[in-house]
């Protein structure tokens, strides 16, 4: 199959929707300039112009609700944000109406409007652009989450996203983008609620979403040269979620390392720990670890930055701990992310 | 990275030439020039090291061309107002007096920064200087700047809160739902809006309705708003006086509509003319209109010397902005063992 970038493959998903069904709209600041969301507009605003892929004021809260409005009407809005922290003021449409719009107007049609938010994290985003909102937007019922992770799910959840009838959010991680993998050349749909073993092992399961995976699938190249397995399991979408894929593995590994993007307490990593706990207790044979932010906002300094975002070598020092090895020789590992340049 | 447009142009303050032999000019218009000056000296050596160096991780939003909104309004202020920003925050921030070494070791990501290397170019903060902080989301500090305000009329104090923003930021609901509170409420506080005619890439006519006026919307507010040519940094002195003047007298809120233009890249150190959205040509037009050197050219039939003063200005602070630089880069890093530090208050 030919390979994609991740960006490439977004970029392909939407023109692809957009051929193929006329009410698919694309909404968000800067969609049409020259560098059209990281590369993934700029092919749509080529090819559909200014009255389908929309340069929109800066009015994250209203463009919400004008899309859930325009959605609720039978179009299809992606509406697209630079950074998924502006997402926070487009949150009270997002979760009082798209969440709950089919089920308290008692299921007589929904508001399946989509929403892209790419995690600026790397070179000193900070604390307010660079946080992932996955787990926030997880909370609520009514809503879809999905991280992708490869080039495949970006073009995949997207399609279903925009073929499906409940609202939609994707968080895409920026330091994504740049990375490559086979995509298919049609827009075939991926479900949301199945998870992917992204590798496959039998010593420990490392849940990871969005960036994480491919931390993990790094820390398991690392652990396999050791002797231990490590499967990886690529969640894919953290609402719904696949609990039977992650619960198959941890009772055939015994032992559960969580990696996430965010923070641990009420997040991602506890959800997937008390999934566990409540499926499966009798099969964990070590306590579950998660590899998550410190409990701070993101700090800006290049040392404290690189401090701050787990990675790699995190969840190979947490995979380790569990099957009570030492880490001994084995070389530190830097982040996938590390290779990021600035100025943004 | 593309060349500087408007080769022909020349720059506003020229590098080298004789040393002034007279006294250095002295008095409140003299002071406009000087603080303009330093700001664009300061943000142009940031600018190339930022380039250069690759050592400033921190996203950074020049003001390069715009200096006369800040120098002007910072002239209007008493000691006691403080001063809120978006993300445009390094000129506001050095009109009003901030540490100028702080602010370098901040972009630098040093301890000795003026949040300790935590927030950035887009989180500064002086409160000695009346610079009480700038935030990133656009439209945040707008209301934040109305609740400073309030809070000072509520205990009975003189004090004016102001806030800078953008063009852009009056899209956001939050813009229109703090001018109607302040209003309602009296609030001493003044907004001001640099019209720099872009959101990023965005052109204003794109985002805002042709035949309307950000002053007239704020208008229909009942405000007292004015809109001001603001690379006449005369013009926004005098009406910043008179916004400033209205709070302190229990007025209500005023509001500026600065007219200005942003000389570099939204976002970093570049020259972005050849990137579709804006012309070479209305770059050099803005860059002919240049803050500093009209308001040179105003003061130069009283002030003798001035033009030899402005490039001893230069030497100077252009000096002054690299010790910074030297200072900053020799400073510790914030130890990663503080990192969780600082996230909550003391006691429980
Ligand atoms: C809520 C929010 N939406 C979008 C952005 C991204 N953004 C950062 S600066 C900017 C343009 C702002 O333009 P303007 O307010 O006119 O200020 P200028 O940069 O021109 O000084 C945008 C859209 C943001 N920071 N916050």
């Amino acid at each position: 199959m030919r390979e994609l970038t991740y960006w490439q493959a977004i970029s392909e998903a939407t023109v692809q929707c957009m051929a193929e069904d006329p009410t698919v709209l694309v909404l968000g600041e800067g969609v049409d300039d020259h560098k059209g969301t990281f590369g993934t507009t700029k092919t749509a605003f080529e090819r559909y112009g200014a009255a389908r892929v929309v340069d929109v004021p800066n009015s994250e809260n209203a463009c919400a609700g004008i899309a859930i409005g325009a959605a609720a009407n039978g179009m299809r809005p992606l509406v697209v944000h630079t950074r998924a922290d502006f997402m926070f003021l487009a949150m009270d449409a997002l979760v009082n109406l798209a969440a709950k719009w089919r089920y308290m107007y008692g299921d007589q049609g929904g508001a399946p409007v989509v929403t892209r938010g790419v995690v600026g994290r790397g070179w000193g985003q900070g604390a307010t652009h660079s946080q992932s909102p996955h787990a926030t937007f997880g909370h609520y019922a009514g809503l879809y989450v999905a991280t992708p992770a490869s080039p495949a799910d970006a073009k995949g959840l997207l399609v279903q996203a925009l073929r499906g009838d409940t609202p939609v959010v994707l968080i895409e991680n920026r330091n994504l983008y740049p990375m490559t993998g086979p995509v298919p050349e049609e827009p075939e749909p991926v479900p949301f609620g199945v998870g992917r073993i992204a590798r496959a092992g039998d010593d420990v399961t490392v849940v990871a979403a969005s960036l994480m995976v491919a931390e993990a699938l790094r820390a398991a190249d690392q652990l396999a040269t050791r002797g231990v397995g490590v499967e990886v399991v690529d969640v894919r979408s953290i609402r719904p979620l696949d609990e039977r894929i992650i619960c198959e593995s941890v009772a055939r590994t015994g032992r559960l390392v969580v990696a996430d993007t965010s923070w641990a307490r009420y997040g991602f990593a506890a959800e997937v720990a008390a999934v566990v706990a409540e499926t499966v207790p009798e099969a964990l044979r070590a306590p579950v670890r998660r590899v998550t932010l410190p409990d701070c906002p993101a700090p800006v300094s290049w040392p404290l930055e690189e401090a701050f975002h787990p990675g790699a070598d995190e969840i190979v020092e947490a995979c380790l701990a569990l099957v009570g090895d030492r880490r001994g020789e084995l070389p530190r590992l830097t982040s996938a992310a590390a290779g990021f340049h600035g100025p943004y | 990275m593309t060349a500087a447009p408007a080769d022909t142009v020349p720059a506003p303050v020229p590098a080298d030439g004789a040393a002034p032999t007279g006294p250095e000019p002295a008095g409140p218009e003299a002071a406009l020039i000087r603080d303009m000056v330093r700001i664009r000296c300061v943000e142009e050596e940031l600018c190339d090291r930022y380039r250069d160096d690759q050592e400033m991780r921190t996203p950074t939003h020049f003001s390069i061309g715009q200096e006369a909104t800040a120098v002007g309004v910072a002239a209007a202020t008493g000691p006691d107002d403080l001063v809120y920003t978006g993300h445009r925050s390094h000129a506001p921030y050095l009109a009003m007096g901030g540490d100028l070494r702080a602010m370098v070791a901040e972009l630098y990501g040093r301890e000795s920064g003026c949040a300790r290397g935590r927030g950035g170019s887009i989180h500064l903060v002086d409160r000695s200087a009346g610079f009480a902080g700038s935030a990133a989301i656009l439209g945040e500090m707008i209301s934040v700047a109305v609740g400073a305000g309030w809070s000072a009329a509520l205990r009975g104090r003189p004090q004016v809160a102001l806030t800078f923003f953008g063009d852009g930021a009056t899209e956001e609901g939050v813009f229109h739902e703090a001018v109607n509170f302040a209003q309602v409420h009296r609030v001493p506080v003044v907004f001001l809006c640099e019209n720099n005619l872009y959101s990023i890439s965005s052109p204003l006519g794109q985002r805002q309705p042709a035949g309307s006026t950000i002053t007239d919307r704020v208008t229909a507010y009942g405000l007292w708003a004015r809109s001001v040519d603001g690379n006449d940094v005369y013009a926004v002195r005098a009406a910043a006086r008179a916004a400033v003047q209205r709070c302190r007298t229990g007025a209500g809120p005023a509001f500026l509509e600065l007219h200005t233009y942003r000389w570099r890249e939204h976002v970093g150190p570049g020259w972005d003319h050849d990137h579709g959205y804006r012309s070479r040509e209305e770059i050099d037009a803005w860059m002919a209109r240049c803050p500093i050197r009209r308001a040179v050219e105003v003061a130069r039939p009283t002030q003798p010397g001035l033009d030899d003063w402005v490039r001893e200005w230069e030497r100077r602070y252009r000096a002054e902005v690299r010790d910074a630089v030297r200072v900053a880069r020799a400073a510790a890093w914030p130890p990663v063992s503080t990192l969780v530090d600082g996230a909550y208050g003391a006691g429980r």
